[in-house]
């Protein structure tokens, strides 16, 4: 999982608060080397999958990827996308609009229920309809599933969007004879473009990384191919063609999206602050519309909290062995705290780049970062098997491999988060700190760094959140006895020992919620409010 | 002809009255100004003329139809009045030429022609049709959405701050071409800003507003030179307000006996205005003023501050007139803002002499 690959990445905070003035030279430069060692790391799991297509050969190639089993996952990813990406999207907008625009009673506890669907794991909304209907399966219950799992990540752009959209366009428009659903189709849909473009991206971009969600439900997609492939056979040549063939799905998304987004600028024209939008009075629609909230939070939490309750009741006490609990909770937290550290760390050159020295070399290294930032975990643990037994055999199965896996997984979402906040520490500062008599890298420490602090939690705390209820990486690189509370749930509910598996989805929803709760917060920030 | 006709309008927002009774009559092809400090309900008005809000109560009625009937409304959509917003408001997304458009049915017969006529028509380069909003100056944003309103052939504008982001010399201009243009194509406007000389010099009818209702309305010249009180005289430009004793249709002040304009019933006491340019300063030798002439005042500037084109200068009086009621003041220096190169220096001895009348300020 990745929030960060969508829209807000590309946010360039930086690039409009400050000119592209070098502050001082060194510090610049030492800062590029370590981004750029950060992005070649970075490009090593697209680097893997040329690397292995070469070396198989191209009858070989042609051989493993040009056949029905290819051709049946490709139509099963391409269904679910054109099916899953269009509902979500209504699904998410019809939401923003009614808890951004409408005086929908509880506004602000139903903005809240739209976003905490993040706190489930994808696999745990699996788990929960599985058990609830265990005839559940097939490309009908994929895309009901992967709906309700991954309608946050478009419900948070576009209704920071909505947020942000100036009034007075909508009122331009009504002024010039056209009706309110009119306005809406027009004047606001348009401006939603952005949002629409980088949440449905990010969404698409889950649909081929997601293996828990797909396994539960026996629907095959290329993840979930791979990881058979590579549990049977281990690291061979027919995992490492899947695995290209699901790279070049997500650039042809990329490159789609960047098609779509296109090059218009949606920002407001004019200067001054936008007044705050009236909110469209429903009257007697309020019911019907009340409906909508309601059953989303019923079906996208109250069925995960009934089915993980149930099992827990049935389970009783029994199911709660507190030492293997134990274990796997602390194992987890190292790992993502491990994680999440290296992936904060990866990012401060690249998000001190972006802000204080904008220009080529940052547009590159950002590219390169956004392209890597995008490839499915399945896809970089790969990689790193391959690169691990085949350079430095010592390192497979290592914590330092599946911490690097971590940080390469999940430095985006850190970066995002690092660069919001080093924007806000304006550069006078920096320099008012030399000016002081402090040296560079102090001036650097007591302003900038000190000031970024928060964000820079916030970021680790946020990839901590996804390597927590990370799958995929975690079982093919993790060392030999690990065992994370997403790995554990996995393994009994495999077992069908659903009531096993309970409490270890409870501890990861519970430990979710806070993180998520910041993200909220996070959005609601960064548009203004 | 009365074209647009407000009566009793009032809003309120929760504890806050954003309008208390509004009365207001625009005649049809007139320009009318709505001027007020920040917060003073303008914008609130023109948002209930549009059809953006509904009024509590009070009616809105346009070439004789009723608009707003306490809370029964026609939406803004179906209103044809046209609107210019503070930036332009233009979509971000869509050309200029698509822009101008808009409004326009999308494939309505000789839609092109109507779009390059109305750019010419607002002096919009037509090579310009094809850019996009933010590739614009501010000047041209706003030409833009001048042309998008016309579009609609609307019988009224409602003009919304629209020079106040423009530059000062283009501000002039822009105001100027403006008028001109909706004087010719005879459409009624009603202008809100904030900016006194910009309501002045735009409208024939202006309405000074404040705390949600109008304070005076009437033609620039009337509401300049015969403010019903300090407030509207202060806000329209400076003023030096006297305290006066009215005899026999004169007012004794600390500058000495003046006329007064207009006629009718007034108090013995009362507060009176003059405008700084009612007052002439002319240098003098100082020996004069140690010997005055009957009737004559003198002052000495205390401060000259020079500013470029004006120059803020302070008089003290030499021999102000012994009135009780002036008496208190005569110390304070008279603040006058004069021409820069005729201003006088510290320490120079002047005589004054005022033109005109002075009016009589209601109390308050």
């Amino acid at each position: 999982m990745g929030y960060s690959t969508g829209s807000y990445a590309r946010s360039d905070f930086g690039a409009t608060l400050l000119t592209g003035r070098r502050a001082r030279r060194r510090p610049v430069s030492w800062m590029a080397v370590a981004a750029a060692v950060v992005s070649l790391f970075a490009l090593l799991p697209l680097g893997f999958v040329i690397f292995s297509a070469f070396q198989a050969g191209w009858p070989t190639v042609v051989e493993l990827v040009f056949r029905p089993r290819v051709g049946e996952l490709l139509t099963n990813t391409i269904f679910l996308m054109l099916l899953t990406v269009p509902l979500t999207a209504v699904l998410a907008t019809a939401l923003a609009w009614l808890t951004e625009r409408s005086d929908l009673p509880g506004v602000r506890i139903w903005s809240w229920l739209a976003v905490a669907p993040l706190a489930v794991p994808a696999f745990v909304h699996s788990y929960a309809w599985v058990t609830l209907i265990p005839g559940m399966h097939g490309l009908f219950a994929g895309v009901f599933i992967s709906v309700i799992a991954y309608f946050p990540f478009l419900y948070l752009p576009i209704s920071a969007a909505l947020r942000r959209l100036d009034p007075a366009l909508e009122d331009a428009a009504s002024s010039l004879g056209l009706s309110p659903a009119r306005v809406f189709l027009r004047v606001v849909l348009p401006q939603l473009r952005l949002a629409l473009c980088g949440g449905g991206l990010l969404v698409a971009l889950h649909l081929l990384a997601e293996y828990g969600l797909y396994g539960f439900i026996r629907f095959d997609t290329f993840t979930t191919a791979i990881i058979d492939q590579f549990q049977s056979t281990f690291n061979g040549a027919a995992a490492n063609m899947l695995a290209g063939v699901l790279v070049s799905c997500c650039l042809v998304l990329l490159t789609m999206e960047m098609l779509i987004r296109g090059q218009e600028r949606y920002a407001r024209v004019g200067s001054g602050a936008a007044r705050q939008q009236p909110r469209i009075r429903l009257g007697r629609m309020t019911l019907p519309c009340l409906v909508l909230p309601l059953v989303v939070a019923l079906v996208s939490l109250g069925v995960p909290i009934l089915t993980v309750g149930r099992w827990l009741i049935a389970g009783g006490a029994d199911v709660w062995r507190l030492d293997e609990i134990g274990l796997a909770l602390g194992q987890t937290l190292v790992l993502a705290l491990l994680g999440g550290l290296v992936a904060t760390v990866a990012a401060i050159p690249m998000a001190w780049i972006s802000i204080r020295a904008p220009g080529w070399l940052q547009r590159i290294l950002e590219g390169t970062n956004y392209v890597a930032g995008s490839l499915p975990g399945v896809v970089v643990a790969l990689a790193l098997v391959t690169v691990a037994i085949r350079v430095v055999p010592p390192l497979y199965q290592t914590l330092f491999t599946i911490v690097v896996a971590y940080g390469l997984m999940f430095l985006p979402r850190a970066l995002i988060s690092l660069r919001a906040s080093i924007a806000q520490a304006p550069v006078e500062l920096e320099r008012a700190a030399g000016n002081l008599g402090r040296p560079p890298l102090r001036a650097l420490w007591a302003t900038t760094i000190r000031l970024s602090a928060p964000g820079a939690a916030a970021g680790m705390a946020l990839s901590a959140l996804g390597i927590m209820n990370e799958l995929t990486a975690t079982q093919m690189l993790a060392p030999n006895g690990t065992r994370t509370l997403a790995m554990a749930f996995w393994n009994y509910s495999g077992e069908i020992d659903y009531a096993a598996a309970a409490p270890y989805a409870a501890i990861m929803v519970a430990m979710s919620l806070p993180l998520t709760w910041l993200l909220y917060v996070q959005s609601k920030k960064m548009a203004g409010r | 002809m009365s074209l647009l006709e407000l009566h009793g309008l009032k809003k309120t927002y929760g504890p806050v009255t954003a309008l208390a009774g509004v009365d207001l009559s625009v005649a049809s092809g007139s320009r009318t100004a709505i001027v007020g400090p920040s917060g003073c309900g303008k914008t609130t008005l023109l948002r209930l003329i549009a059809g953006f809000e509904t009024p509590d109560s009070g009616s809105i009625v346009l070439d004789g139809k009723p608009l707003a009937n306490g809370a029964g409304a026609v939406p803004a959509h179906l209103r044809g009045i046209g609107l210019v917003a503070q930036d332009g408001a233009l979509f971000p997304h869509l050309s200029i030429a698509e822009n101008i458009g808009f409004g326009l049915g999308r494939h309505a017969a000789g839609r092109n022609e109507r779009i390059t006529e109305l750019a010419y028509t607002v002096g919009l380069d037509s090579a310009l049709l094809k850019r996009r909003p933010h590739q614009l100056s501010g000047g041209q944003q706003q030409r833009v959405a001048l042309a998008r309103a016309l579009a609609m052939r609307p019988r009224l504008i409602l003009l919304d701050e629209p020079f106040s982001a423009l530059d000062t010399g283009l501000r002039a201009s822009m105001r100027k071409a403006v008028a001109e243009l909706l004087e010719t194509a005879g459409i009624a406007t009603v202008l809100v800003t904030h900016d006194q000389a910009e309501a002045l010099s735009f409208a024939d009818q202006v309405a000074v507003m404040r705390e949600g209702s109008f304070s005076q309305v009437g033609t620039p010249r009337e509401l300049y030179l015969k403010p019903r009180d300090r407030m509207v005289a202060e806000f329209l430009g400076e003023a030096l307000v006297l305290p006066a004793m009215i005899v026999d249709g004169f007012a004794e002040t600390t500058l000495g006996r003046l006329p007064l304009d207009g006629s009718g019933e007034r108090p013995a006491l009362a507060r009176v205005m003059l405008r700084p340019e009612q007052v002439m300063l002319e240098i003098r030798p100082a020996t004069e003023a140690a010997d005055p002439q009957a009737g004559a005042l003198y002052g000495e500037v205390v401060e000259s501050e020079f500013a470029g084109a004006t120059s803020t200068v302070a008089v003290r009086l030499i021999n102000s007139p012994d009135s009780p009621e002036a008496a208190a003041i005569a110390n304070t220096p008279l603040v006058l803002r004069k021409s820069g190169i005729e201003a006088p220096a510290v320490g120079e001895i002047v005589r004054i002499r005022t033109i005109g009348t002075a009016h009589v300020l209601a109390a308050g």
